[in-house]
């Protein structure tokens, strides 16, 4: 695309010209707008600063969107960017969010440390799945990730069920940050109970025992406010062992407010040494404290993929797409690249799986399915494929249409499409009513404009910079 | 004068077709080196073969005398061979200067990482290599389109794109396989110079495929013919003009 310059605005040197904002009123509005992102939350209902300008479901909405942008972004550099295709990549989702999951809940990684691992092992899956575009393309290539899209969800359901609850759902540990506060130490005795008040969701209190001198096998018993005994498995809680399976030390996030009480008891003529030590940690538990780590990420991400597309790696990945024999006599490995372009899509369909995982603190398989990986197509066929706000686009109007506009029509709708279809059961009508609005969306727009919205937004900016001259 | 690329009697076949059969010439460093001959001798599956996108069932291809037969075209591109295409082969949806600064995709070093965060060396380089495409673009004097989607340029205009791309790659031995096929006369004059410069002022190996025979006579040192895949005949232009196999197979019916 050549880049228009507004009139009157020439560049003077090669840095101007090769910078993506052109003016300091482009770069002005950009800000304007990050800021206005970051806003969103302190004006909603359950704000700190209890505003109620804006619904609380806003809040999770821009999240969602947020996080799909970052998936369908990395759709884009592999299907926009490099023209390779993938059918598969709600299944890479699904690798970031139980890789990161499992993580958490097993190896207890922080979501810190889990968000850039559970990348990197998406990454290399996505890798993996690219190994046939060195044989074939287009639409053999599709149906080899097509198989990504088959295989991974069962190796997830089946064959480690017990990692990730196969098809139940899976919970997951809100991110900390911490903990990094101490402010009590107590030394517990045999079957004494110990109370402590925990309440705030931001700064959380974290509870840790640590158990030494066991001379018998000791139990350590958590109650939570609601009176229930937490078992070793929940996710709030890591607990570690000696070799002969005594708790050494057990640490939990108590990030519901109340009254909670933990005893630690020897069996008969036990002894032990146990010591309760009280922190404080940052929590994110709640919308809006996610808000805060999901979308500065998502527009980190986007920052750093437009910095991608626009130098080297960007330029092999769309020689690649335009021309592979040109590609090639260039000097650009073609297969190496494709390659690089499946492993960065995986990273930030990864990434967008692990952000969904702690997100809902509860996963799925029901959220990775095929349905998923053409959705995301869609929403960047719609968003325009190979522009760098293609996966901006593409998610947000789809998401605004299904949870604002849809809703909106649904009674409409339902009293309209049994008369324009009498012979189909009106039941299955209305069911239908989200994929009907969905289809319809995607065919006027491969019908009016196959390059999408981003397109469309490219062009309309350049008119308004080129006023007050239209040519 | 070393000598920069030996064709070492190869043999390529598709199917029933002997596209080249035992073809041997050597192309000494820094000289312009034409092949000619008439259509569907072989003389773009030659190219294809120096280059590597075909595979010769026999013989060997030795550049600057290492043997390179089995190499990828992507690392001989590296090594300092470079091309332009029959029928074209640019990126037709990007402007003139973005074909360029893919060209130096092998003299930049940014990987994905360095690329992402576009901070100091990465920047440094990026702008480095502008300059240079900036000075190839006014080397060719296509200053005027540098911006212009490559698409909506006419025919000679994207020939010339094309040579700037070639020499975007900065290589050592450049192959040409019918530069000024489709120009008008003007057009063919400045190809002509520029090719001249190129290898003056760059000291450039060329390999040169054309079928306006005056102008490979004009500006090439030394000449090969081949017809039907085998090389009938090789010399200096004074002495093809006078071989009478040469004559008889090509010259003599460019007469008529
Ligand atoms: N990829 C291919 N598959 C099958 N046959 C091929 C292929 N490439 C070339 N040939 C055949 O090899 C022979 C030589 O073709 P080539 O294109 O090398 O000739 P040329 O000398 O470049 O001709 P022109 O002057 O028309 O460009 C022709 O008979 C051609 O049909
Ligand atoms: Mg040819």
């Amino acid at each position: 695309m050549a880049n228009i310059h507004p009139a009157g605005v020439f560049d003077t040197t090669y840095e101007q010209d090769m910078s993506v904002d052109r003016t300091a009123r482009d770069k002005l509005w950009k800000n304007l707008a990050f800021v206005a992102l970051l806003l969103v939350p302190l004006a909603s209902v359950s704000g700190p600063l209890e505003l109620g300008w804006i619904s609380d479901q806003y809040v999770g909405l821009i999240a969602r969107i947020s996080i799909f942008v970052i998936a369908v972004q990395g759709l884009n550099i592999l299907v926009g960017y490099t023209g390779q295709i993938s059918l598969g990549h709600a299944a890479f989702m699904a690798i970031g969010a139980y890789g990161s999951a499992i993580m958490a809940r097993e190896l207890g990684f922080s979501f810190w440390t889990a968000l850039p691992a559970s990348a990197l092992l998406t990454g290399a899956i996505g890798l993996l799945f690219g190994l046939p575009s060195l044989r074939v393309k287009g639409f053999y290539l599709a149906m080899a990730t097509l198989a990504a899209q088959f295989i991974i969800p069962w190796v997830l359901r089946y064959p480690l069920e017990d990692l990730t609850g196969g098809p139940r759902p899976l919970s997951v540990p809100a991110p900390i940050i911490g903990p990094f506060v101490a402010y009590a130490d107590d030394e517990l005795t045999d079957g004494e109970p110990f109370a402590f008040q925990a309440g705030d969701p931001y700064f959380v209190d974290v509870i840790s025992l640590e158990l030494t001198d066991a001379t018998a096998y000791t139990v350590v018993e958590l109650v939570n406010p609601a009176g229930d005994v937490l078992p070793y498995g929940d996710v709030s809680m890591t607990v570690s062992r000696d070799s002969a399976g005594n708790i050494t030390r057990l640490t939990y996030i108590a990030s519901k407010a109340g009254e909670y009480q933990a005893v630690v008891r020897a069996e008969a003529g036990g002894s032990f040494k146990a010591v309760v030590r009280r922190s404080k940690a940052l929590s994110f538990a709640t919308d809006i404290a996610m808000y805060y780590i999901i979308v500065p990420l998502a527009v980190l991400l986007m920052f750093l993929a437009r910095n991608i597309i626009r130098t080297r790696t960007g330029r092999a990945f769309v020689s690649v797409r335009d021309n592979d024999l040109a590609a090639e006599l260039l000097g650009i490995n073609v297969f190496g690249y494709k390659l690089r372009a499946f492993f960065l899509s995986a990273v930030y369909a990864g990434i967008a799986g692990c952000l969904l995982a702690f997100e809902r603190n509860s996963l799925s398989l029901y959220a990775f399915e095929l349905d998923i990986s053409i959705e995301m197509l869609a929403m960047l066929i719609i968003g325009g494929a190979g522009f760098p706000l293609g996966a901006m686009f593409g998610v947000t109007f789809i998401r605004i249409l299904q949870e604002a506009f849809i809703p909106f029509l649904r009674p409409w709708l339902a009293d309209f499409l049994p008369q324009l279809f009498p012979f189909v059961d009106a039941v299955n009508i209305t069911s239908a009513i989200n994929p009907i609005v969905f289809g319809g969306a995607l065919i006027i727009f491969l019908a009016l404009e196959p390059r999408g919205i981003a397109h469309r937004w490219e062009v309309l900016k350049a008119a308004w910079k080129l006023r007050p001259y239209a040519y | 004068m070393p000598v920069k690329l030996h064709v070492d009697k190869i043999s390529l076949s598709f199917g029933g077709i002997k596209a080249l059969n035992e073809v041997e010439f050597q192309v000494n460093a820094g000289e312009i080196f034409a092949v000619i001959g008439p259509n569907g001798a072989g003389k773009t599956s030659l190219i294809n073969s120096i280059n590597g996108f075909y595979h010769p069932q026999a013989g060997a291809i030795i550049f600057e005398g290492s043997d390179i037969t089995h190499m990828p075209p992507y690392k001989r591109a590296a090594l300092g061979i470079s091309r332009t295409f029959q029928n074209i082969a640019l990126y037709t949806n990007a402007t003139v200067l973005d074909n360029l600064m893919a060209a130096r995709h092998i003299h930049m070093k940014t990987g994905m990482l360095s690329g992402a965060l576009f901070w100091g060396a990465a920047q440094r380089e990026e702008l480095a290599h502008r300059r240079r495409v900036e000075e190839i673009i006014d080397f060719l004097e296509m200053e005027h389109i540098r911006k212009s989607i490559v698409g909506t340029l006419s025919y000679g205009l994207r020939k010339l794109v094309e040579l700037g791309r070639a020499l975007a790659l900065e290589p050592t031995l450049l192959l040409l396989d019918e530069p000024m096929a489709g120009m008008n006369i003007e057009e063919k004059e400045d190809m002509a110079r520029f090719i001249l410069d190129i290898h003056e002022l760059q000291g450039t190996t060329i390999m040169l495929i054309e079928h306006d025979i005056g102008l490979v006579m004009d500006i090439s040192h030394h000449i090969a013919v081949i017809d039907f895949g085998v090389k009938i005949g090789e010399g200096a232009p004074a002495e093809i003009s006078r071989d009478e196999a040469v004559i008889a197979a090509y010259l003599g019916e460019e007469e008529h």
